[in-house]
């Protein structure tokens, strides 16, 4: 579909460009990180100069920056003066959504590309396609970024919260193990009906813990679990220590330790009375430990300053905990 | 389970439900014996040698930094960065760059630099923020009074002006895209230049703390998910604002931290994602920022001799699995190297490397002596010398004075 747009290069007589004086690169006498250009490459820069210090607008000059984007679509500068183009020679936009959706499938990993789709549906004032097309893109790579970024700005710019929440599920039941999808989750419920209605967190932490027991190891749904629940508290959802506590024997992973360092670490700052200090601490350093020394050793340093940072805030000198190395 | 040696590539790495098919998941070292490493089916011992292939990168870098492959069509408005990626390289290295070279880098930058100000990705193309940090990076690491002279600081603060938004946060480029990294570029090229007015930064670091979500990192933009280059731009800018105390610390430190993969060593970019060479410097880079940061805070239970990550599994993966032996660095096995992987796969080693500032210092060098790179400083990422260097030089010329006349909004 991209070979649509690129038809005047193929022709080896170039009478249309006579007029044109071609301004080869000005790299200097004794130039530094001299890329060997193909010809092709060099010839179409060089006409591309041409037009921008001539502030040329025209059909061949629009026909000229496609093929100038084909060679190097991180080109910042063809791409605005495509758009300066597609403005003063009053182009039927709807045909460059076409042309920009071939060249985003093509490579959709690309920083330009996605500005550029972004700005044509910004003058359209067109977002009807977007939420397809980013899950054409996202069917192929269910991570990309760009795709991610545009869909959010689209959604959020023209309201289509509607249907989101039923998509992210879509996503999660192929791969649970997402983290674009459970952030989207995220970002679709912190926008809409916020976390704060019971009937929701309740909802996102059944639907977490669900998922947590299909794959224990999926350390995404555990920060989603952390993520919603520490802004009201771990400590103040009503049997949550008993749920999690629960999965140890099947679902234990570092990711279960280390959410209960959390829970204890909150409890301990709250101190709402119902915890025995020194029990509570100890339990703490005693996981701590646990994922220093055995669970999640990649991360000891840092475990082993979570116990000292603990042990300095709460120990009141009574408990012994086993902290076996220096600092 | 392992008790007192990590032993990073003894277990295989699956677990649970396989549900994401491809073969790149699956990527992991894998060996039945702790001591071997197993990569293509051959073997290795990777205790007693993992050699930095020192002569091999110096090679790879020397000869890019004069001629590049039609391969780096792709980078031809990106020229700036590889002038940075290579000279950074080799200031890692510890290898000279002769006088008659730098004075040429000089001569192409300033060829790169806009009339209006701000530094494009090649001679006659726009001023975009990224080649402006590469440039000014790669222009402080070369010192010389011609460098310095190469930037028009009058006309790179009209730039700054230029791409500024009312939100707080900046475009690329005129005409461009919103994202953390434009902050970044900002604050690090006005504050090593001295431009820094009292309105530049008006709202930035509110707008960058408003990019730190429910994982503890910083997306892109509001409302994204985590990603390391992102979080390493957004904290690196606040550091420079002197308002990195603003984030919520201890998540983000339990965010990076968990981005160490425990078989592989490196870090990946973002969580259930592959590892990747280039995180070595934007995730492991996160670490001295936030020790400062903690320090900063009154924290007095932070380790004295070491950055909270696993130094010695980051200089394992990076020594043993991303370099190329024909010179350069690399993601991963099976990826070809290229200038933006040397440079972060080498800065990030230089991370692992060196613990401290110069008043108190603690090395661990993975292998001989002669791994040993060059510091680096984990806000520019330029050698701390040069960072020195630049700010003494800039700060002897005043603020240049930015008018409504001058300013492009």
């Amino acid at each position: 579909q991209i070979d649509d747009f690129n038809l005047m290069w193929d022709s080896p007589d170039r009478k249309e460009w006579a007029d044109l004086e071609p301004v080869p690169q000005d790299d200097g006498p004794n130039p530094v990180v001299k890329i060997a250009y193909s010809e092709r490459f060099r010839d179409v820069y060089d006409y591309f100069r041409a037009l921008l210090k001539h502030d040329e607008k025209s059909e061949r000059a629009l026909a000229l920056t496609a093929e100038a984007i084909e060679l190097n679509a991180a080109n910042y500068t063809v791409w605005h003066y495509r758009r300066v183009l597609l403005q003063a020679l009053e182009k039927d936009l709807r045909v460059e959504m076409k042309y920009i959706t071939a060249i985003i499938e093509d490579q959709p990993k690309n920083y330009q590309v996605w500005h550029h789709r972004r700005m044509v549906v910004e003058w359209l004032s067109d977002p009807s396609e977007e939420l397809q097309f980013t899950a054409e893109i996202l069917s192929q790579d269910a991570k990309n970024y760009h795709a991610w970024q545009h869909r959010q700005w689209v959604i959020q710019e023209y309201k289509l919260w509607a249907g989101e929440l039923e998509y992210v599920e879509e996503l999660l039941e192929e791969d649970v193990r997402n983290n674009s999808a459970w952030n989207q989750r995220h970002f679709v419920i912190s926008r809409t009906t916020t976390y704060s209605p019971p009937e929701v967190l309740e909802r996102e932490v059944q639907y977490t813990i669900r998922q947590i027991k299909k794959a224990p190891h999926n350390e995404s749904a555990w920060n989603y679990l952390k993520g919603i629940l520490q802004p009201t508290g771990l400590s103040s959802y009503a049997g949550l220590l008993e749920q999690v506590e629960g999965l140890q024997g099947s679902c234990c992973s570092p990711y279960l330790l280390g959410f209960l360092v959390d829970y204890y670490e909150e409890a301990l700052e709250t101190n709402g009375g119902k915890y025995n200090l020194t029990e509570t601490l100890n339990k703490a350093l005693g996981l701590c430990d646990l994922l220093a020394q055995d669970q999640d050793t990649i991360r000891r340093e840092y475990w082993r300053y979570v116990a000292r940072t603990l042990q300095s805030q709460y120990d009141s000198g009574e408990t012994s905990p086993p902290l076996t190395e220096q600092q | 389970s392992s008790t007192s040696t990590p032993p990073h590539y003894a277990c295989p790495s699956s677990t649970g439900t396989q549900t994401c098919g491809s073969y790149e998941f699956r990527f992991a070292v894998t060996s039945l014996d702790p001591l071997v490493l197993v990569i293509d089916g051959g073997p290795l011992s990777f205790r007693a040698h993992c050699p930095l292939l020192r002569e091999q990168h110096y090679q790879y870098l020397k000869k890019g930094l004069r001629h590049l492959s039609d391969a780096y069509e792709c980078l031809d408005a990106s020229r700036p960065w590889l002038c940075y990626w290579i000279l950074h390289s080799l200031e890692l290295l510890e290898e000279p760059v002769p006088a008659a070279v730098a004075s040429d880098v000089c001569q192409f930058l300033a060829r790169c630099q806009s009339s209006t100000g701000g530094f494009a990705g090649g001679p006659g193309q726009h001023a975009h923020l990224a080649p402006t940090y590469a440039a000014v990076n790669a222009l402080c690491i070369l010192g010389t009074d011609e460098a310095y002279g190469v930037i028009d600081r009058e006309k790179l603060l009209d730039f700054l002006y230029s791409v500024k938004q009312p939100d707080g946060s900046f475009v690329m480029h005129v005409g461009g895209e919103v994202d953390v990294r434009s902050a970044y570029c900002a604050a690090s090229v006005a504050s090593l230049t001295n431009i820094i007015t009292p309105t530049l930064f008006e709202g930035t670091h509110n707008w960058i703390l408003s990019c730190q979500n429910w994982e503890g990192g910083l997306g892109g933009v509001p409302g994204l998910e985590a990603h390391g280059g992102y979080t390493f731009c957004g904290t690196a800018a606040l550091v420079i604002l002197g308002k990195e105390n603003m984030l919520d610390l201890k998540a983000l430190l339990r965010w990076v931290t968990s981005r160490q993969m425990r078989y592989e060593g490196g870090f990946q970019g973002r969580c259930n994602k592959l590892v990747d060479g280039c995180y070595s410097f934007w995730q492991a880079g996160l670490l001295p920022l936030l020790h400062r940061a903690l320090f900063k805070d009154g924290d007095r239970t932070l380790s004295l001799s070491s950055w909270m990550f696993e130094r010695q599994a980051l200089q394992e993966y990076l020594l043993l699995c991303c370099q190329n032996p024909g010179g350069g660095l690399l993601d991963k096995p099976g990826k070809s190297r290229d200038f933006y992987h040397t440079c972060y796969c080498l800065s990030g080693l230089s991370i692992a490397q060196h613990f401290g500032n110069k008043d108190l210092h603690h090395e661990l060098v993975l292998g001989k002596e002669e791994n040993r790179l060059a510091p680096t400083h984990p806000v520019y990422n330029i050698c701390p010398e040069k960072v020195a260097r630049a700010i003494q030089h800039f700060h002897q010329l005043p603020v240049p004075a930015h008018t409504r006349s001058n300013s492009k909004t």
